[in-house]
């Protein structure tokens, strides 16, 4: 077989079993075309040994038959989970050189299937970013330019490796994380499927922490069948993870039948921003009319706390984070600073975390520290987790009434280009999150779904949202917007 | 709110992270920036409503009350900037 690279998980699962490939050779053609795409800056950890070993084992299972779909499938892995003795660094210059002696349950759960591990993906540190830039590898590139313009384009952040190595074709799918759209926006940049599932879906443990309350993990992945088939691997009760949910989980997969009719689409009045792009306009109009055609019925809805979204996320998200990452602390993993002759223990936190954080995670520690700090604590913590209790309540009225998805734009605009932010002021960039954020601080599944591109041939997407743990019948509109759009385009090899 | 090289400061200490004297000025000004945005949940009615505390549902899993793990000095210690005799090693604390 040609191209084994730009097989989906359902197309190589299926060719596997047919004995006309084998995850041996697709992994060696992934391998490949990983050395070849260096340009990218999309794997920073390779692991080939263990992704031949993997190989080889899923062969010996899919030959023996009844092995599970995701066998013998070569991943790439978000730098953010913990693998065993392999570096997991979060893109962070404080956990240099941690190896982590245990596995996340995601992954393991991904391995005990028969998935082949790649090497780790890059990242904005500690997954705070939207555009890959706070990494400490340096930039991941989007695969996609604008029409003949060469300048590098980010992949969105902060899942920017996985989403430029699965648009890439450098692997069949890749993890992500998702705290307030990190799976979604950069999904919709370059032109693939993602999918934050509802919080509890999956287990959060092994996975470097940023904000626990709004933290999920999710399949990034060529389409929505794919989508569907890793969510299944990646689901499930964790006892070392107390918010998981102990619930069954159902095959997704099945849930794909492409019927959408009688089921009512909301279109939320208030995603539709001020001096938002004509192109983001119509690409949502023409999603609508899509789902219209395939039997829904299209009703106008209204979130009206969703203006409060952002900056509620940016009071709770810095906050958990001040708290969560107190713990680099240059005492039981990672860096610490070279001290000096006197130095006592203060010293020694101080100057680590000044080395080991970049720019924008010292910022969101320093800012959840002050809100979180005696005096400002019921002013600005608790008054955003109560819009938080109201942006959620929006969303439950909605769904009482009837709704069963809802379909907004992923993203305010198309991939931008690497360093043209870098002189905005930090909010300019948090207004990427503007249409994501809402689904972490109400705990929804979410998918962005590649359905269009602009003038310049840059993929634009759509976002659906979906009843919480119904993320089979979300994948199934995903699933019926996907067929519509019939989206299909490639970036033309440049790397 | 706008927020003076003072608090900067003590917020910087507050962190554990060291900030240098000259670039407290450039902190201040984007903490500003930042809680000016934040700033708009005032105008939101949040009277009666309750901090959320779990956005599912869901009482946490009770379990029996008795070791699951340990005995795993080496691996705790195995990525320590710093481990002897099977302790972390840490500058002086007590004077």
């Amino acid at each position: 077989m040609s191209d084994l690279t730009k097989l989906t998980i359902a197309g190589a699962r299926d060719a596997m079993r047919k004995g006309e490939t084998s995850s041996a050779e697709i992994t060696s053609a992934c391998l490949t075309a990983i050395e070849g795409a260096e340009a990218l800056g999309a794997f920073v950890h390779h692991t080939p040994e263990i992704a031949q070993d993997q190989a080889a084992a899923a062969d010996v299972r899919i030959k023996a038959g009844e092995a599970p779909d995701m066998c013998g499938i070569p991943l790439g892995i978000k730098d953010l989970f913990c693998t065993k003795g392999v570096p997991s660094q979060a893109a962070s210059r404080i956990l240099e050189g941690f190896r982590p002696a245990y596995e996340s349950t995601i992954t393991s759960q991904l391995f005990d299937a028969g998935s082949v591990m790649l090497g780790k993906l890059n990242m904005d540190e500690f997954a705070m970013g939207s555009s890959n830039e706070t990494s400490v590898y340096g930039n991941a590139v989007n695969p996609w330019r604008r029409g003949n313009d060469d300048a590098a384009l980010t992949p969105g952040g902060s899942s920017g490796g996985s989403a430029s190595a699965v648009a890439a074709d450098l692997c069949l799918a890749a993890t992500g994380t998702d705290t307030g759209g990190s799976i979604r926006q950069p999904a919709a940049f370059v032109g693939i499927t993602g999918l934050k599932p509802t919080y509890g879906r999956v287990s959060r443990w092994g996975i470097v922490a940023f904000a626990s309350s709004l933290d999920q993990a999710g399949p990034m992945t060529k389409d929505v069948r794919d989508a569907a088939i890793m969510l299944g691997a990646m689901s499930g009760h964790d006892p070392l993870d107390s918010t998981s949910a102990d619930i069954p989980v159902p095959d997704f997969e099945a849930a794909l039948t492409g019927d959408i009719r009688g089921k009512t689409i909301g279109i939320p009045k208030e995603y539709r921003m001020d001096g938002m792009p004509a192109e983001i306009e119509q690409l949502w109009a023409d999603g609508t009319a899509m789902l219209k055609d395939a039997g829904a019925r299209i009703v106008d809805i209204s979130l009206p706390h969703t203006k409060y979204a952002l900056p509620a996320y940016y009071v709770i998200a810095p906050a958990e984070a001040s708290s969560n990452l107190a713990r680099y602390d240059g005492v039981r993993f990672g860096h610490r600073a070279r001290l000096a002759q006197g130095d006592g223990i203060t010293e020694m936190y101080e100057k680590t975390r000044a080395e080991g954080f970049g720019p924008e995670v010292q910022r969101r520690v320093m800012v959840g520290t002050y809100v979180l700090s005696a005096g400002f604590y019921d002013a600005y913590y608790n008054r955003a987790r109560r819009v938080r209790a109201l942006i959620k309540q929006d969303f439950d009225t909605v769904f009482a009434d009837g709704i069963d998805a809802i379909l907004t734009p992923a993203t305010p605009s198309a991939a931008f280009g690497l360093g043209e932010m870098t002189d905005a002021d930090p909010i300019q960039m948090y207004l990427n999150d503007v249409f994501t954020v809402t689904v972490n601080l109400a705990g929804l599944p979410g998918i962005a779904v590649p359905t269009g591109q602009d003038k310049q041939g840059l993929p634009l997407g759509l976002q659906l949202i979906g009843r919480p743990w119904e993320e089979g019948e979300l994948l199934n509109v995903a699933y019926s917007l996907e067929q519509s759009a019939g989206f299909v385009a490639k970036p033309a090899k440049w790397w | 709110m706008s927020i003076d090289t003072e608090t900067a400061r003590r917020v910087a200490k507050l962190a554990r992270i060291k900030v240098e004297d000259d670039a407290l000025p450039a902190l201040a000004t984007e903490f500003s920036a930042i809680l000016g945005f934040i700033e708009q949940l005032n105008e939101v009615d949040v009277e009666g409503v309750e901090p959320m505390t779990s956005v599912t549902p869901q009482r946490l899993k009770r379990r029996e009350d008795v070791v699951t793990d340990g005995n795993q000095q080496e691996a705790v210690l195995k990525n320590a900037p710093d481990a002897r005799e099977g302790f972390f090693a840490v500058p002086k604390v007590v004077e």
